[in-house]
């Protein structure tokens, strides 16, 4: 071996970042969370699946083990998994365009591995909430005819006011208790009021610190990188009812107060722009959107998609709990309400301008994000915004180079906008 | 002072030499875009039509789908970048730029300076870009460039009623089977073009004067049914190919400029 070939390796094998103990801890309680659940079916335990707004204050006082497919998908798709899952799916009776989770996991219910990746157990029932997503009730409806389990479901119902009114309330509060009801009979756990209340205290304090990791976004320069949002969701969509989950983000802050301390930050470059990202992450390309943002000094400070695990509600009032669940994703809220959070958020985080991502495989997010961006620019003084074509896990609706176009037009626009501010 | 914009698209390679930022010196397209001999070739061709040594060219800057691709290049810059300032240099009271290229469409606000305002492109599919043109021309039998003056002999437009290449293919040729004379079925071709266009320039909120640029602006056919869609003149400049090189180059002589400024 020659001496240029040994400088090629020693350049090949640079090192990636090495993980912060953080991320260590947010993927080792993930894997546990999916190891957990194998071993429960193992034991003879009954497993479900859930849909990721689910209160998952229900099955954790119950002290059952559950998995959530929308999740599941979204690990498969960043892992760049998903080729066979979605070829798969689209050869057994999925049409091309049905949401890529959907067509993963209705895929995955018959391959059932994906490894590397963590795999789910097959389950014996399904936890559904509509709050989110309606497609998700047929995926989940075909997923119970396959195994033929039993689904739990609760109809969240859609708010076309800027609040969900009493008699909502009340309608979702009386199917949480039939469900609860329904669910301790099918699988044999005994219901612990005071547990429950204890549940939904630590998840408010989980809430809490979620809420404390994105205000940190709020400071000029950012601490972190805002994409790192996306890689904690999981533990905020899988265990925020565990004290674990508030582990990881006590030593998450701590880390971005020691960034602070030095006057350092997760993102890798010097951060030029600051804006918002309207939608689900592109997980396939989540790698390949950062590098092309960081090349404009563009960091994600803001999302409305991670804030939606953020539920707000009082301990032991199950009233506030269902009202929270119900007015949460920007697919269950009417568009009056999506512009005044994003208004808000916009100036909170001294936004520079928003990327849209028009997600190819949600048909409800994409449908008001015409008007959402016209109203959202408008409200803030015509802040700039741009829109690209991908998918949140279908890694063949995306192109790199078109969006590389679009982000480096965007930085012109963003900048000629902050010159047009600072001129008066 | 000699500054060089080089613009590699899908289908085509376009250069442009500028001097001291006013005058066009020369300007070259080579029907061969990025992968291929093209970009190598327009820039033999631009110089050689110049009938000047690159050592004599100050600065190049490359912009198109493969701008990241050529080695010469001093900067890289966007299409979106490059074909407003080409635009606003070559029609400065243009507000709206409409670009069909091979496999993009966009459209451009521009402000009174040429600054971009705001901006839309087309979504991943080539529905209504030069792509789709030449499949149609293909499926005629008729040479692209032959389009637009095939199509102004159409008495009775037909319908195409799909803008993507397969199913309008299809339906090409069904017509093509009905007996439809083929100027009226091009006429149809160039009305779905413009009503896919148009359709991101009315969501932009397209201001007058109106102009496009990109080779398929070539196509008096595409042009005449844009006007209809959009219900105003569309201007189209002599060299409406070259707009993006000519920005690109435009935005090379500015580097100059501003790092002579910094100097001093």
């Amino acid at each position: 071996m020659n001496e240029n070939m040994n400088q090629q390796e020693t350049v090949a094998a640079k090192p990636k970042r090495q993980k912060s103990k953080s991320q260590l801890m947010a993927a080792a309680l993930l894997d546990k969370a999916y190891n957990d659940t194998i071993e429960a079916k193992a034991r003879g335990e009954k497993i479900g699946w859930a849909t990721s707004l689910f209160p998952q204050e229900i099955a954790e006082t119950l002290g059952l083990h559950i998995v959530y497919p929308e999740n599941h998908g979204a690990a498969i798709a960043a892992k760049k998994l998903a080729d066979p899952f979605l070829q798969y799916a689209e050869a057994h009776d999925c049409n091309n365009d049905l949401c890529s989770y959907a067509k993963i996991d209705l895929a995955y219910a018959d391959i059932l591995d994906c490894s590397p990746a963590s795999n789910m157990a097959k389950p014996d029932f399904l936890l559904v909430a509509n709050n989110g997503c309606n497609e998700i009730t047929k995926w989940f409806e075909l997923i119970s005819r396959k195994y033929q389990i039993p689904i739990f479901m609760i109809d969240m119902t859609y708010n076309h006011m800027p609040y969900v009114t009493e008699s909502r309330v009340q309608y979702i509060k009386a199917q949480i208790e039939k469900v609860i009801e329904d669910l301790s009979a099918f699988t044999g756990k005994a219901w612990d009021q005071e547990r429950f209340a204890e549940i939904m205290r630590i998840s408010t304090v989980n809430r809490g610190l979620w809420e404390q990791v994105a205000d940190y976004l709020a400071l000029k320069p950012s601490p972190l990188s805002g994409f790192d949002l996306f890689n904690y969701m999981g533990p905020m969509v899988f265990t925020r009812g565990r004290e674990e989950t508030g582990d990881v983000m006590r030593q998450l802050i701590s880390e971005i107060e020691e960034h602070i301390k030095n006057g350092t930050s997760t993102y890798p470059a010097k951060e030029e722009f600051r804006v918002f990202w309207e939608g689900i992450a592109c997980w396939p390309y989540l790698s390949h959107n950062l590098k092309t943002l960081k090349k404009y000094g563009i960091n994600v400070c803001a999302t409305a998609y991670a804030r939606a695990w953020s539920l707000d509600y009082t301990p032991g009032d199950l009233e506030s709990l269902a009202r929270a669940y119900s007015f949460t994703s920007s697919n269950n809220i009417l568009l009056e309400e999506s512009v005044r959070r994003r208004t808000e958020w916009n100036k909170k985080f001294s936004i520079d301008g928003s990327i849209y991502h028009v997600n190819l495989a949600c048909k409800v997010m994409v449908c008001q994000q015409q008007e959402l961006m016209r109203r959202v620019s408008e409200a803030c003084g015509n802040l700039p915004y741009m829109a690209f074509d991908g998918d949140q896990a279908d890694y063949r609706n995306f192109s790199e180079a078109q969006f590389e176009t679009r982000i480096e037009a965007f930085a012109e626009l963003m900048r000629k906008h902050r010159e047009e501010c600072e001129n008066g | 002072m000699l500054t060089m914009g080089i613009d590699i698209g899908s289908a085509a390679s376009k250069a442009v030499i500028l001097e001291d930022g006013v005058r066009i010196v020369a300007g070259t397209v080579v029907s061969a875009g990025t992968g291929t001999r093209g970009p190598s070739q327009v820039y033999a061709e631009v110089l050689d039509q110049a009938g000047v040594k690159e050592t004599e060219i100050s600065r190049i800057v490359a912009t198109g789908y493969g701008r990241m691709n050529f080695q010469k290049a001093d900067r890289e810059l966007s299409e979106v970048s490059c074909h407003g300032r080409g635009m606003h240099f070559l029609l400065p009271d243009v507000r709206t730029v409409i670009d069909i290229g091979g496999q993009d469409a966009k459209t451009l606000l521009l402000d009174e300076r040429g600054n971009l305002s705001h901006f839309l492109m087309n979504d991943k599919c080539a529905a209504g870009t030069g792509r789709f043109l030449e499949a149609m021309a293909r499926v005629l039998d008729i040479r692209i460039e032959d389009m637009g003056e095939i199509a102004e002999q159409s008495q009775n437009p037909v319908s195409i009623s799909s803008t993507c290449a397969v199913f309008a293919e299809s339906e090409v040729i069904s017509r093509l089977a009905g007996g439809e004379a083929i100027p009226d079925i091009l006429a149809g071709i160039h009305g779905a073009v413009a009503k896919k266009v148009s359709g991101l320039a009315i969501r932009m909120g397209y201001q007058p004067k109106v102009a496009m640029s990109g080779g398929v602006a070539r196509n008096h056919g595409v042009v005449k049914a844009m006007e209809r869609e959009l219900g105003c003149p569309v201007q189209v400049p002599d060299c409406c190919q070259l707009a993006g090189a000519l920005g690109a180059a435009l935005y090379a002589y500015g580097d100059l400029i501003n790092k002579r400024r910094e100097r001093v």
